[in-house]
């Protein structure tokens, strides 16, 4: 797959000696949904931020598209549309206004029909002439995606989207993050909710302590660091676990009720037909056996908890 | 150039001028002519000829460029200022555009203000006093390149500021005192030899004098040098921008 945002060698330590990036690396594949998970802190927001030219990079080199984004910003800027974090706006422009502006300022001529799709899409079309004080939160939020493709930009950087935005608001959001990939934006989105790269991403990355600790398909990284948990009902309590069993590592939940049994997805042998071959030997009798796959969550706790 | 960045950038403080026009435009007119009323009619009346010419229209070019100067600043630097305050500078640093695109429209539109303001106010001290204007190529010139050099000078002010108090200082402890100081309201032949020499070393008496001079062809200082120093300044201002560009000071961390 094509490459659109090469990132090599990149560092930033800022005035305050805070060493906030340590020697990225890099690669976004054109027209995918990649998400930048990591604690608060992790630089996250440095990373975009120097991507899109608010932040100076203090070693290493960026290229969007092949163009450089010190020697060549205008090319490389052009390109991309940012949504930042924080919710900051104008207070007494209107909405349309303050959008167009964001059209002619990233050097594109007006084109108002445009920006009428764009404030329907975002369901912004009513509140085009209202002044953007008026909007609520989840508009404002609205609002800063709409400057952000207002220039028609083909790769879009979403700073934590859904932030203190609610439930219904989210699935709107994820559903327009959709929709946009379809018609060939590649997106680039941070978050600290695991279970929104779940949902979204195509790939991922882990940012921790200004450092990428790892990168993959988000499938992969499931199979790879994911554990299964099968966990077994049993038909009368248990007070202890069968020495004979011992080697299984089972733990006992529920007052005895259930048993628990951890194991790794991806091995060849899983270990489960003599697990309950020797349950079957032992007389356990269960009623019901259920299996679950850790989240994303789980991977993120444990990697970064590694890193500590 | 991005000229649709510029034009943009242009556009919005125009519109911000005109949502705001109580403020930027009516207020300095009022005291302006609270000037006339006062100076002008009220003293002016019991004051001789300065140089030939009436207190009253002697004042006229003084005031013009009093409100020049504080608002040229003003304007530019709460321009570029407020964006810094409320984070939406995000968007201009983001921008394909260059600094001089960026300088050039802020400057542009907070000095196409103040030279509408000059003229209103010109204008409305014509209903006070008889003007004449004997030289008005050259009077646009000045009030053209005040506009520019002292805008200049706001863009920076809002570039070094960091709350809303640095913001004020400058045009509160520098501006205003250079210019009621600087022979707006006295030609400086009246004063003692010493403080005469002292004088010539507040630049807004090559502005006011060089202004007058277009006015009614008398001047302090020649106007020559009137004209080299205003271009002078405008120069430093220009400079001090470039650096500011250059290092990315108080804009890029």
């Amino acid at each position: 797959m094509q490459t659109i945002i090469s990132v090599s060698g990149l560092s930033k330590t800022y005035d305050s000696r805070f060493q906030a990036l340590k020697c990225i690396d890099l690669d976004i594949r054109r027209g995918e949904i990649f998400a930048l998970l990591g604690p608060n802190g992790a630089g996250k927001t440095t990373l975009i931020s120097i991507i899109c030219g608010i932040v100076k990079a203090s070693e290493g080199k960026v290229r969007v598209d092949g163009h450089d984004i010190v020697t060549d910003y205008r090319a490389a800027r052009a390109m991309i549309g940012l949504v930042p974090q924080e919710l900051t706006t104008d207070a007494f422009e209107s909405v349309w206004a303050t959008v167009s502006f964001s059209r002619g300022l990233f050097g594109k001529p007006a084109n108002p029909e445009y920006i009428e799709k764009v404030l329907r899409d975002l369901s912004l079309w009513e509140k085009k002439d209202n002044k953007i004080i008026t909007l609520s939160g989840g508009m404002k939020r609205r609002l800063l995606i709409a400057k952000a493709l207002s220039h028609e930009p083909e790769i879009l950087f979403l700073d934590e989207p859904t932030a203190g935005v609610d439930v219904n608001l989210r699935r709107d959001m994820w559903q327009l993050v959709r929709s946009l990939q379809a018609s060939g934006v590649t997106i680039i989105l941070t978050t600290h909710y695991i279970d929104e790269a779940e949902e979204m991403a195509d790939r991922i990355g882990v940012i921790s302590k200004g450092e990428i600790i790892l990168v993959d398909d988000k499938a992969e990284l499931m199979r790879k660091l994911g554990k299964k948990q099968m966990t077994l009902h049993l038909q009368s309590p248990l007070e202890h676990i069968p020495p004979a069993l011992a080697a299984y590592q089972l733990e006992l939940a529920s007052d005895g009720n259930e048993l628990i049994y951890t194991f790794d997805a991806q091995r060849e042998r899983t270990g489960i037909v003599a697990l309950l071959k020797g349950l079957n030997d032992a007389a356990i009798v269960f009623k019901d056996l259920h299996t679950t796959q850790s989240s994303l969550e789980d991977i993120f706790v444990s990697l970064v908890k590694e890193e500590k | 150039m991005n000229w649709h960045a510029m034009r943009a950038i242009y556009l919005f403080e125009m519109a911000r001028t005109r949502r705001t026009l109580l403020q930027s435009v009516i207020s300095p007119v009022i005291s302006t002519s609270l000037y006339f009323v006062v100076f002008g009619a009220a003293i002016g009346s019991r004051i001789d000829e300065v140089e030939g010419i009436s207190y009253g229209a002697f004042i006229v070019p003084g005031l013009i460029m009093l409100s020049l100067l504080t608002q040229s600043v003003a304007n530019a630097s709460f321009g570029i200022y407020f964006p810094k305050f409320t984070g939406t500078i995000y968007e201009l640093l983001s921008a394909p555009v260059s600094y001089i695109e960026i300088a050039a429209a802020y400057v542009g539109a907070a000095a196409s203000k103040s030279i509408i303001l000059g003229l209103i106010i010109l204008a409305t001290a014509g209903l006070f006093v008889p003007l004449q204007v004997a030289h008005p190529v050259w009077m646009l010139l000045f009030l053209v390149l005040t506009a520019v050099t002292f805008s200049l000078f706001g863009f920076i002010i809002g570039i070094w500021a960091d709350n809303f108090e640095k913001l004020q200082l400058v045009p509160l402890l520098i501006i205003t005192p250079l210019t009621f100081l600087g022979g707006s309201f006295y030609s400086i032949n009246m004063l003692p030899p010493v403080w005469q020499t002292i004088t010539l070393f507040n630049p807004v008496v090559y502005l006011v004098s060089g202004f007058r001079w277009s006015f009614y062809g008398v001047a302090d200082v020649a106007v020559g040098i009137s004209l080299f120093m205003t271009l002078s300044f405008l120069a430093v201002f220009l400079a001090v921008v470039a650096w500011i560009f250059k290092t990315g000071y108080r804009l890029k961390t």
